[in-house]
């Protein structure tokens, strides 16, 4: 052992927050209240952390309290995304529960007299030799936790664990299932008054002409707010203030705004814009030789909408100058950050306070609506205001999934074999969070009489990446050249959705292979696995492939079967998909089989629970679903122009969990969009002997691509 | 504009005062406090709000107060309880059968529906008298398990 001293790097988000009394507390009455300060957005986030707690403290599941988290009380733990939840907030959570733990072990020991290696603990109670015992809640007034963490107390390793691993029961089901409140949309304040925005079907139109009077005559009017282009209502009930909005919008003139591409021509108008280029990665072979053929091809992705099955929601209050918010956002100080920046206030006067919304895959309108809020309840006299989008607002103002076109080309050797892989890109930036810049990314702050410039997304750096998520391929080749080219324009307002650039870059990668195999004669998974050497990648490439059974299988007409790999991030979880589709014209996706490597797993359940939800939500996009549009506005504003798969087109999902135990665990939420497209569109090749490059695989696209081959 | 009005709800007479056009959903979230039944889309097309009007699952957002008047409304809060949960609502539990849930309410019913008139359905039958409601999450297939599960614990052995 060596005796210098080194500065010790704190796990998770436990470096930003180190106090242990950020992280937990013990309560009287024998509860253990904990503040994480991720949020649940309908991954079970918090029965993970209840888990962990459980483990780390002793305490039986039912003492564990779990409080919302807000600005003012719970660690900065940014934005609950990116699968990431596990990792940052996770990992701080269990150190900091080992090290409150040992702290009363400690204390426990001096009370008792005995060593503190002598003691054990059975929910919450400390047992020492000949029957001694304290408690953690006997000794609160000798043990403080607003100590900082040391880094120096090692959690339980991963054997002696006893829930992890296992599946703990949702801790938020219960409320579910009987219909008790548990939404943001459920919260009533008293004295609460309704809102509603009105926005214009062309974004960045300007308002001419608004005649009021209806809507003030109207009952339970309560007041309207105008600022600028931000046009809102206040009533007494949720009824009167829809009926007051619909007498606003029928009386209301707007001009203008900012004119849409085409959406005939997408891909092309991709490649035509100004544009940041950035040559993400870039190898080359000592001896690369020189190529006999070259194989290009485009492939590309519409907009995506979160769709979201509630409509964003968020309630708002302003006392003494300061404003307080209830929000579904996935990052509490991100918002918190932009709202003080409009309001021009110290971050201090905005309080932030988190309520679960549905589920959330991204950058939706849950923080659009939190400014909403908080601007119409500046004219409620100190009274709170709800405000629900409608759900045209969701599915055509919420920010987007970014459109994206992939050009994929290889120069190949005599025998076909890759010498050189050259991946393109052109695709909007994938991220307009708010909380990143001096420029709010709300969309009310650009519609303001003093507005704010419109925030055009930019890309998260690699490894992560954005646009560029996931498109160093996973394969080993010679040489390889990998280059984004970034939209510096935005008229259709996009940010993050669940996985990024990962979904259109595995899409194209893995439907590249597929075509290379297929020009060889090759089989796809020998293909695949020829190229490959991550061991990892090829347990769950081969385990996927064994359990579909595709040797066995018999071929009948008009079925296909095809396969598709990715490392989500080149450095998450590894999944790898195979899917038997059927059909001629509308393709049905009858069995997905996924195997997944997520390093250790806490909650199997949960994770199998995840992946399930990816896959087939990622089935939707890869068969159903294109954001629509005109040259002024967005079109597919109702789940009838933007439909989303039904309960009689979901496929059977199958998920296989390669154990990792001692690898570090990272997030499963999103590590099977991309290789579920490529395995569908694999699987249609296979069936149809169509390629089908242009996401989602409809009827007309699948037609469009037989006229072309 | 606005009559009093006799509603029958989970079993018991409730007097409200609304508008007779009013959506049923609004008069059941925010008059009567029953805030099981969710808000999705206002336009019949997601199920998130759906009820049993006698026995029937309808959108109570597209629902007019008045076409509710002499008919039984069942909201998922009168399915069952903690202490005596519906079937459905145990398989649910047991089979962890959701990610965020905002769906569920709407899905219980539907399937409540469907195992009142086919105590023995095929996959099929459920998946069909799901149809209606979306979920996002993709928690379909979990969901199918549990009122199968439902289905099957409930039938006479
Ligand atoms: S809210 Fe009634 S069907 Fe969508
Ligand atoms: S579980 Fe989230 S919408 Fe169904």
């Amino acid at each position: 052992m060596s005796a210098t001293t080194k500065a010790v790097t704190l796990p998770g988000s436990l470096a930003a927050n180190p106090l242990l009394a950020q992280w937990l507390r013990f309560e009287p009455g024998g509860a253990v209240e904990v503040s994480p300060g991720k949020v649940e957005i309908g991954q079970g986030i918090l029965t993970v952390l209840t888990q962990i707690v459980v483990d780390e403290l002793d305490v039986a599941p039912a003492r564990v309290r779990l409080k919302a988290a807000s600005t003012a009380a719970s660690p900065n733990e940014g934005v609950t995304s990116g699968s990431l939840s596990v990792q940052h907030c996770g990992i701080a959570l269990r150190h900091a529960c080992a090290e409150a733990r040992a702290l009363f072990l400690t204390a426990a020991a001096d009370k008792l007299g005995v060593a503190a290696d002598a003691l054990t603990i059975e929910d919450g109670i400390i047992v020492g030799p000949d029957n001694a015992r304290t408690s953690y809640w006997e000794l609160t007034d000798q043990v403080s936790l607003d100590v900082p963490a040391t880094g120096e107390v090692m959690p339980k390793p991963t054997s002696t664990r006893r829930h992890t691993g296992n599946s703990l029961a949702r801790v938020d089901i219960p409320d579910k299932v009987f219909g008790r409140p548990r939404y943001i949309h459920d919260l009533k304040l008293p004295q609460m008054l309704h809102g509603r925005v009105l926005r214009p079907q062309a974004r960045a139109a300007s308002l001419v002409a608004l005649d009021e009077e209806a809507a003030r005559a109207s009952p339970g009017f309560a007041a309207i707010v105008r600022d600028g282009n931000f046009v809102g209502v206040l009533a007494e009930t949720e009824e009167a203030v829809e009926r007051c909005l619909a007498l606003l919008r029928s009386r209301a003139e707007w001009r203008g705004g900012e004119e849409l591409p085409d959406e005939a021509t997408l891909t092309d108008w991709l490649k035509s814009q100004p544009v940041e280029s950035k040559t993400v990665d870039s190898r080359r072979a000592p001896s690369a030789g020189s190529p006999a053929s070259r194989v290009n091809r485009r492939y590309s992705r519409p907009f995506l909408a979160h769709g979201s099955i509630a409509p964003s929601c968020a309630l708002a209050q302003w006392a003494n100058g300061g404003v307080h918010v209830w929000t579904h956002s996935q990052g509490i100080y991100n918002l918190r950050t932009d709202l003080a920046t409009v309001f021009k206030l110290p971050p201090e006067e905005v309080v932030v306070e988190h309520a679960e919304g549905a589920g959330c895959y991204g950058h939706n309108g849950a923080d659009d609506v939190a400014l909403d809020a908080a601007l119409l309840a500046r004219a409620a006299d100190g009274r709170p205001v709800r405000v629900q989008w409608t759900r045209e607002d969701e599915l055509a103002r919420a920010p987007f999934g970014a459109a994206m076109a992939v050009e994929i080309e290889a120069e190949l050797d005599e025998e076909g074999e890759v010498l050189r892989w050259r991946h393109e890109l052109w695709s909007n930036g994938h991220t307009a969070r708010p909380g990143r810049g001096s420029t709010p990314a709300l969309l009310a702050a650009s519609e303001l009489a003093e507005p704010f410039p419109r925030v055009v997304s930019t890309d998260p750096p690699l490894p992560a990446g954005g646009s560029h998520r996931n498109a160093i391929p996973i394969y080993d080749f010679p040489a390889q050249d990998i280059v984004s080219h970034r939209l510096l324009v935005m008229p259709v307002r996009v940010s993050a959705l669940r996985s990024l650039g990962a979904f259109a870059n595995v899409f194209a990668i893995e439907s590249f292979m597929d075509e290379l195999a297929a020009e060889r004669g090759e089989d796809p998974v020998a293909f695949r696995l020829r190229h490959l050497r991550d061991p990892r990648a090829r347990a769950v490439l081969e385990a996927a492939a064994a359990r579909a059974g595709r040797d066995s299988r018999r071929r009948d007409e008009g079925t296909g079967y095809g396969v598709a790999l990715a490392r989500y991030k080149n450095m998450g979880a590894y999944c790898a998909v195979a899917a038997e589709v059927e059909g001629e014209e509308d393709i049905h996706v009858r069995r997905l089989v996924l195997a997944v490597d997520v390093g250790e797993v806490i909650n199997p359940d949960g994770v199998k629970n995840q992946i399930e939800g990816g896959a087939i939500q990622a089935t939707s996009w890869t068969l159903k679903e294109a954001v629509r549009f005109d040259r002024t506005r967005i079109t597919s504003d109702n789940w009838e122009n933007y439909p989303i798969l039904k309960f009689s087109e979901v496929p059977a999902v199958e998920v296989e969990i390669v154990p990792r135990p001692e690898a570090p665990p990272v997030g499963a939420g999103e590590a099977a969009q991309g290789p579920v497209a490529g395995a569908i569109a694999n699987a249609v090749f296979d069936a149809l002997g169509v390629r089908v490059r242009h996401l989602p695989i409809t009827r007309d696209n699948i037609i469009a691509a037989m006229e072309l081959s | 504009m606005a009559e009093r009005f006799e509603l029958r709800i989970n079993g018991t007479e409730q007097a409200v005062e609304a508008d007779p056009a009013s959506p049923l959903l609004g008069v059941l979230r925010e008059t009567l406090g029953l805030t099981g039944s969710r808000f999705g889309c206002g336009a019949g097309l997601c199920g998130a709000c759906f009820v049993l009007l006698d026995g029937h699952p309808v959108p109570s957002c597209d629902t007019p107060l008045w076409a509710a008047v002499g008919k039984e409304v069942t909201t998922v809060e009168g399915l069952g309880t903690p202490e005596n949960p519906h079937p459905l609502q145990q398989a649910f539990i047991d089979e962890q059968a959701m990610q965020c849930g905002y769906c569920v309410s709407g899905i219980l019913i539907s399937a409540a529906a469907l195992l009142e008139h086919n105590a023995d359905p095929s996959e099929a039958d459920v998946r069909e008298a799901l149809d209606r409601n979306l979920c996002r999450c993709g928690s379909h297939n979990r969901m199918v398990r549990a009122v199968l599960r439902a289905a099957r614990e409930t039938r006479p052995a």
